[in-house]
């Protein structure tokens, strides 16, 4: 019995060691700069997930944000002088966080907009504040339809704005695609049954194909995680499909594009945003893989746009790392407030909310930006074709 | 008929790995009747290893192997010191819930120390070419790489036969398998016996881990959780404590599972697997290669 005493104390104190060394990995990044509107600046919340499971979403978005608001105010700030201050907060992708950070920024420090968060989830957590405090709200990447619009009363959500286009818009543009550029007419659908992004776009875009007059001869669901597709390829394989539309993340998708070129299934293959990762081509077993896949996304790396050039050269000065979508999404969207700000000729939060609703033509970096009676941008939608493991862009199509 | 025999291709791979994993199970159920559900995450760790070795230190594959094979046997002898040798005479729940701890610890330790990132093996590492199969005249595609695991699988098979059988060492296991007491009788080791067989399996778990690695072109912490769960199924299958079952198990649910997401939906092929755990437990739970009179009390 002596010995598993011994044992036991062992991993009890093996534990703690574990605990603590967790805990000090979750700290808080709290306010990053504290001060009151009014005067000189003009404080704006930042919302983000800045540890958690997506900190990466957040951190990119967050870096892009400070980046544009430090350009606004190095070009004489707004409002005859005024400079931005942003008060970052992370919200570790929780919502109740994301909730208590939005209510923090605006009755403790008074900031008259909020960005952020990253994801769906938290940005309605963050909205329902807003909207009680009638502060407008932004989210660069918020894509799911629910965020502007409550699904019961089909009414908008008054406070709240996107700069992305949501998840039905990319399903729409990417069987366009197929259908008129890469001359689809039998589709296979291999989509994740245990999310909803990639549930949606499934609907959505076997809808508009069979509309536009192709076929979907197999479809085929998987578990996010899921590490085998061969038994489902090899039938999509038999089916006769001349495109494989894979609406998923890039882990499962890089596991489904190598099994699929080993099983000799040589067809097109077309996705959407969740495609976008340095890691995809990884994956995927090596670049050649990923010749002849496309997918939908934001913006295109590749774009000559001078401005986004100009912001991508910034960025990797600034913070010594390539800038992904969400940084262009974030960066437009600091540009977006200042402009409304500059059109309302005011940083009152209910003058900023009607100046963002009549938004027309706004020229961002990813693209000119209307903001429709829904609160969603109508927006270009990139069309990357992936050409030896790089991102080129192969077209734009405006939604 | 060309879907039927491309889809026995892809779960032969399948099933090799299964086999090769089950075997650990097995020999450790055989000799101290505990179900080691670490056994799973012994993979993660040699499928790690061998990541290590050839991204850091540019180890070649086939040493990257070796080294990977010796690091997971001394952490199987390791966990079964610390672990499970203690609880030798404590019954046999103790031993299984502290597996299930082992496992949680390595999991969770795993995710600690390694992050959530998945990562892959370096492209190039195997040259996977296609090879274009034709069986009565019917095309079919094979890689080498799905080559290469079935070859290897059976090739290890083949050692470990000759290991139990030929050997002092194996020797030993079945004496002390069959009889602890009278074993130590005879002047047998019997812990470094124990020892031995935790070596062998997770050695076999190690290169049942890369070649995982090398098929999905994923790695990742909880990378051994399902393919342990599904090897545990395979070795009740086959009937558990014994090798050759082992082998028969983890073919069969390969090609089964296959079969399944194959001709019916992937959904339903991690229900219908453990569906078939539960309806071989009631009807025949020594397993098909199982007598029904198995138990020695």
């Amino acid at each position: 019995m002596e010995r598993i005493k011994k044992i036991a104390l062992f991993t009890v104190a093996l534990l703690l060691a574990a605990a603590i060394i967790a805990g000090c990995g979750q700290q808080k990044s709290g306010a990053e700069k504290q001060g009151a509107s009014g005067g000189d600046t003009i404080n704006i919340g930042v919302n983000y997930e800045l540890s958690g499971d997506v900190a990466t979403y957040g951190t990119n978005s967050k870096d892009a944000i400070l980046l544009a608001f430090e350009e606004i105010n190095q070009n004489g700030g707004v409002l005859g002088g005024k400079k931005f201050n942003p008060i970052v907060l992370d919200n570790g992708g929780k919502r109740e966080e994301a909730m208590s950070a939005a209510a923090k920024l605006i009755t403790e420090n008074k900031v008259v907009a909020l960005l952020g968060p990253a994801t769906s989830g938290a940005t309605m957590a963050a909205a329902t504040m807003a909207t009680k405090y009638k502060v407008p709200i932004i989210s660069p990447s918020a894509t799911n339809p629910d965020v502007t619009v409550d699904p019961q009363t089909k009414k908008v959500r008054d406070y709240v704005f996107r700069v992305c286009f949501i998840d039905p818009t990319q399903a729409i543009v990417g069987a366009e695609f197929a259908t008129k550029d890469l001359g689809a007419k039998k589709a296979a659908i291999i989509y994740s049954n245990s999310d909803e992004y990639s549930k949606g776009l499934y609907k959505v875009f076997k809808e508009e194909f069979v509309k536009n007059g192709g076929q979907v001869v197999a479809e085929e669901s998987f578990n996010s995680g899921d590490q085998d597709f061969r038994p489902a390829l090899t039938r999509i394989k038999d089916a006769g499909a001349d495109l494989i539309y894979v609406p998923a993340y890039y882990g499962d998708v890089g596991k489904i594009v190598n099994q699929a070129r080993e099983l000799g299934i040589k067809v097109p293959m077309l996705g959407a945003d969740g495609w976008d990762s340095p890691k995809l081509a990884e994956y995927a077993g090596g670049a050649a893989n990923l010749n002849n896949t496309y997918f939908t996304n934001h913006y295109a790396a590749s774009d000559p746009n001078p401005r986004l050039q100009d912001f991508i050269k910034a960025f990797k000065a600034k913070y010594n790392r390539e800038p992904d979508a969400f940084a262009a999404l974030a960066y437009d969207t600091s540009y977006l407030l200042a402009d409304a700000i500059k059109r309302a000729g005011s940083a009152d939060p209910e003058a900023i909310r009607n100046a963002l609703a009549s938004t027309k033509n706004f020229d961002g970096i990813t693209s000119k930006i209307t903001i429709d009676e829904n609160h969603n941008p109508v927006k270009d939608v990139a069309i990357i074709a992936m050409v030896d493991g790089k991102q080129t862009l192969k077209k734009k199509i405006t939604h | 008929m060309a879907v039927f025999l491309q889809q026995i291709i892809n779960g032969l791979s399948l099933g090799s790995i299964y086999a090769l994993i089950a075997l650990g199970y097995t020999m450790v159920y055989g000799i101290i009747q505990l179900i080691n559900f670490a056994h799973g995450d012994i993979l993660m760790v040699g499928a790690y290893i061998a990541f290590f070795g050839v991204v850091y230190l540019k180890l070649n594959i086939w040493l990257a192997f070796i080294i990977s094979m010796i690091g997971s046997a001394i952490l199987g002898v390791l966990i079964e010191r610390v672990a499970y040798k203690p609880l030798r005479n404590a019954g046999r729940l103790a031993p299984l819930i502290t597996a299930i701890g082992v496992s949680l610890f390595l999991e969770n330790g795993g995710l600690m120390v390694l992050g959530t990132e998945i990562r892959s093996y370096p492209a190039g590492l195997i040259t996977s070419a296609q090879l274009p199969l034709a069986i009565f005249g019917i095309k079919l595609t094979a890689t080498t790489l799905q080559l290469l695991i079935l070859a290897i699988t059976i090739a290890m098979m083949i050692i470990l036969q000759y290991i139990v059988h030929y050997t002092w060492a194996g020797k030993a296991m079945r004496a002390v398998s069959y009889d602890p007491d009278a074993a130590r009788l005879m002047g047998i080791n019997v812990d470094n016996t124990i020892s031995v067989t935790f070596a062998l399996g997770s050695a076999f778990a190690a290169v049942a881990g890369i070649l995982l690695g090398l098929y999905y072109n994923t790695i990742h912490p909880l990378m051994g959780i399902m393919p342990g769960l599904k090897a545990f199924v395979a070795a009740v299958i086959g009937g558990i404590g014994l090798i050759p079952g082992a082998m028969v198990g983890g073919f069969a649910l390969g090609i089964f599972e296959t079969m399944v997401s194959g001709y019916w939906s992937s959904k339903l092929r991690d229900p219908i697997v453990f569906l078939l755990l539960i309806l071989i437990l009631l009807v025949k739970p020594s397993g098909l290669l199982g007598k029904n009179n198995t138990e020695k009390v």
